[in-house]
């Protein structure tokens, strides 16, 4: 067995060995996205069907008032924006404006949550109303629930890019560089489902 | 950007525990998982195939006498879930995957290890949540299906907790699903072409982009269901101006996937038994890799062949009657590889290769109903009755758990350094093969005469060849004592098995068995033919 001898032939003592590999965990956060994108996109193929043969009761209500969801998308990108100033400003070593960013960004995760909930608060229809009162509430409050994870998150990354003592430094950027893929991903849910559940 | 391993931690052996104990911990090498996976499984098997025992019992007469019919609903409910969702799914992904895909792309572990442990650790409490909800005002009731509104009217809690438990099990196979991915594409040794891989990265590959893609549209369908059960809305509730159809869409999406998920990792392993134990190169190496992809696209799109009989359109069984059948050219061209691999080998007659044949055997018979139950006349016809029943048996039974079997057989000198008792091993091939045939042949025969299934009572004309079928059930429940014995007695006082013992050429037998906490002494081989048996180099004794 000549693929035996081989393998004894092979070096021992792997302690010795320092063993480099390339960082893939960007690759596995892109691949829980396209999974995470899945679930979205389960949920609007169930909201297209029910808007194509699901007629709803007489008098349901689903016009839907646009300035709210209108503000909550610019700030939404706006926010996109500020994340990435945040990661700029890190890569030179910025680290307090990278946190003043940070925090920006993160505020107005905050400000379309409380716009969110201002809406549901003012809406003609409740959670079981009809179908499209469920869905609607279902679409919105799922990414609602991605957007309070995405700035809880941005949260504990401006906390670990203080300037002594943070491990959120030029040299460690993984955790603002996936928190930061993560916020866009949420933002271009945001961006499909305002076209389908209120332009469309 | 590159990670650097610091020897010094990652070879701190002292921090896990050694022996057995290392099963119960949060251990992060991915041998230590794949045996926990592997393990746990087969308990599960064990609770799944008791359930399965007492649906045979109470079929053996045509009233509802052994048990209540509620209680056969959840009993039946329970057999399919822990079969499909922590016996198969767990074992033939989660357990070969995580032992031999290190191996195969010549790396140390997994791409994230502490991810694998978590996805591991899910699955028990799930199971367990699962098995305990039978005391809670009864299991679920609806089948492994959960379809509405049957789920929605069954009691609430046992139902629920289904739902939990599902979608526990989801997770873990999408965490697992991502590592995989990362581990074949990411981590592969350097100078390892993608087109080197032994055919199990391939099918774990395949079958890995299929629970990545599918899985979490179960997770979100489900959650919409737990709201129509919770909250009353009405997502699936015709009542309430609901769309049950819209559910079937859904879990079709993920569930249909599903039987590749439970398959493809199969048609893997037995690409790399058959080899091994005929002497000869895998038959068409690159058909066999566009099959696989073949399979992972159309199995995309074909879901609704599950819905024929649920007021699909024409057009819609038009296509998905097409498309169904065009699934049968690359799994048709698997076949006849496996087949024109075997052809003119020098066959040893060994537990696993016999287990191998008959996947091939049960394999092509559960295909060719397939094929059938594609066709809307025909479907139509044998839909909700013993036939499916048979056909779906011959394909995750007669396939992928004789792989199981098969595959415990090749590896299990690798990963204990000892022989399994070939005798016990034919015996247990011998009894599983009869029984198992006993059993679901009859099934299509009591189908086409319209016997409906997950029905605790049925028309006593039927009822001769039900009990001929029970007969094969208990064959099969008999078949699990020379396993078991064999093991134990094995793991005991078996032969030494030394490094390799069948000769084998692919890289997880180039190391010591078993092998050592980070796969190899030094650096890892580079295995260039996988399967080239037949030359002069490995046929040297």
């Amino acid at each position: 067995m000549t693929t035996l001898d081989s393998s004894k032939e092979i070096q021992k003592n792997n302690s010795e060995v320092n063993e480099t590999h390339e960082d893939f965990r960007m690759f596995g956060l892109i691949t829980f996205l396209i999974a995470d994108g899945m679930t979205f996109a389960g949920f609007f193929a169930a909201y297209l069907t029910y808007k194509a043969v699901n007629p709803l009761p007489d008098g349901a209500i689903y016009e839907l008032e646009l300035p709210i969801p209108t503000l909550n998308t610019i700030l939404l990108l706006v926010s996109s924006a500020t994340f990435h100033k945040a990661g700029k400003a890190l890569l030179k070593d910025k680290n307090s404006d990278s946190q003043k960013w940070l925090f920006f960004t993160a505020l107005l995760g905050i400000i379309f949550l409380i716009c969110q909930l201002f809406e549901y608060f003012h809406l003609p229809f409740g959670l079981t109303d009809n179908l499209f009162a469920s869905t609607f509430y279902a679409l919105t409050g799922f990414h609602g629930l991605h957007v309070t994870l995405g700035t809880l998150m941005i949260l504990i990354i401006a906390w670990q890019s203080r300037i002594n003592g943070g491990r959120l430094t030029s040299q460690n950027m993984f955790p603002l560089e996936a928190v930061e893929l993560y916020w866009h991903f949420v933002d271009g849910i945001w961006v499909v489902l305002f076209i389908i559940l209120y332009l469309l | 950007m590159t990670i650097s391993i610091d020897p010094q931690k990652t070879n701190n052996e002292s921090l896990q525990p050694k022996g057995w104990l290392r099963y119960f911990s949060f251990s992060l090498d991915h041998k230590v998982i794949g045996i926990q996976y592997l393990v746990c499984g087969f308990l599960f098997y064990l609770i799944g195939g008791t359930l399965a025992s007492a649906i045979r019992i109470e079929l053996a007469s045509p009233m509802s006498d052994f048990m209540p019919r509620d209680v056969y609903n959840q009993v039946l409910t329970l057999h399919g879930t822990i079969m499909i969702f922590l016996w198969i799914v767990p074992v033939v992904n989660g357990a070969f995957g995580n032992y031999l895909i290190p191996f195969y792309v010549g790396a140390r572990d997994m791409a994230f290890p502490r991810l694998n442990a978590v996805a591991f650790w899910l699955i028990p409490p799930s199971g367990l949540m699962l098995v305990a909800s039978y005391f809670v005002e009864g299991a679920a009731q609806a089948g492994w299906t959960a379809y509405p509104p049957l789920s929605i009217t069954t009691p609430q809690s046992g139902q629920i907790i289904w739902i939990l438990s599902v979608l526990l099990l989801g997770g873990s196979s999408i965490f697992g699903g991502i590592n995989f991915i990362a581990t074949i594409i990411k981590l592969r040794r350097p100078g390892l072409k993608l087109m080197q891989l032994p055919m199990y990265c391939w099918a774990m590959l395949g079958t890995s982009l299929l629970v990545v893609l599918s899985t979490p549209v179960l997770a979100g369908t489900l959650i919409l269901l737990s709201f129509d059960i919770i909250a009353k809305t009405g997502f699936f509730n015709p009542v309430l101006g609901g769309n049950v159809v819209v559910y079937q869409h859904l879990f079709w999406f993920y569930s249909h996937p599903a039987v590749y998920i439970m398959v493809l990792p199969a048609f893997g392993l037995v690409s790399e038994i058959l080899p091994v134990h005929a002497r000869k190169p895998l038959f068409g190496y690159t058909t066999m890799v566009f099959s696989i992809m073949g399979i992972v696209v159309l199995g995309l799109i074909v879901w609704a062949h599950h819905m024929f009989t649920s007021g699909t359109p024409p057009w819609m069984r038009l296509f998905f009657t097409i498309a169904t059948a065009f699934i049968a050219v690359p799994t048709g061209i698997k076949f006849f590889n496996w087949v024109a691999t075997l052809w003119g080998g020098k066959i040893s007659i060994n537990s696993a290769m016999l287990f191998s044949c008959g996947f091939i055997i049960n394999f092509v018979f559960g295909g060719i109903t397939g094929v059938a139950l594609a066709q809307v006349p025909f479907d139509i016809h044998v839909h909700d009755t013993y036939f499916v029943v048979a056909h779906f048996h011959y394909i995750v039974y007669g396939g992928t758990v004789f792989i199981i079997f098969s595959s415990i057989y090749h590896w299990f000198p690798k990963v204990t350094g000892k022989m399994l008792n070939e005798k016990l091993g034919i015996l247990h091939f011998i009894i599983t093969f009869i029984g198992f045939n006993l059993c679901f042949a009859p099934q299509h025969w009591l189908g086409l005469n319209g016997m409906p299934r997950r029905v605790a009572e049925y028309d006593p004309q039927f009822q001769f060849v039900n009990q001929i079928s029970s007969l094969g059930a208990l064959l099969m429940a008999i078949s699990t004592i020379p396993f078991l014995l064999n093991v134990f007695l094995s793991v005991r006082n078996g032969k030494n098995a030394g490094d390799n013992p069948w000769n084998a050429l692919t890289p997880e037998w180039l190391t010591s068995s078993p092998p050592p906490v980070e796969n190899w002494e030094g650096e890892a081989p580079l295995v260039e033919e996988p399967y080239g048996y037949g030359n002069e180099i490995s046929e040297q004794k």
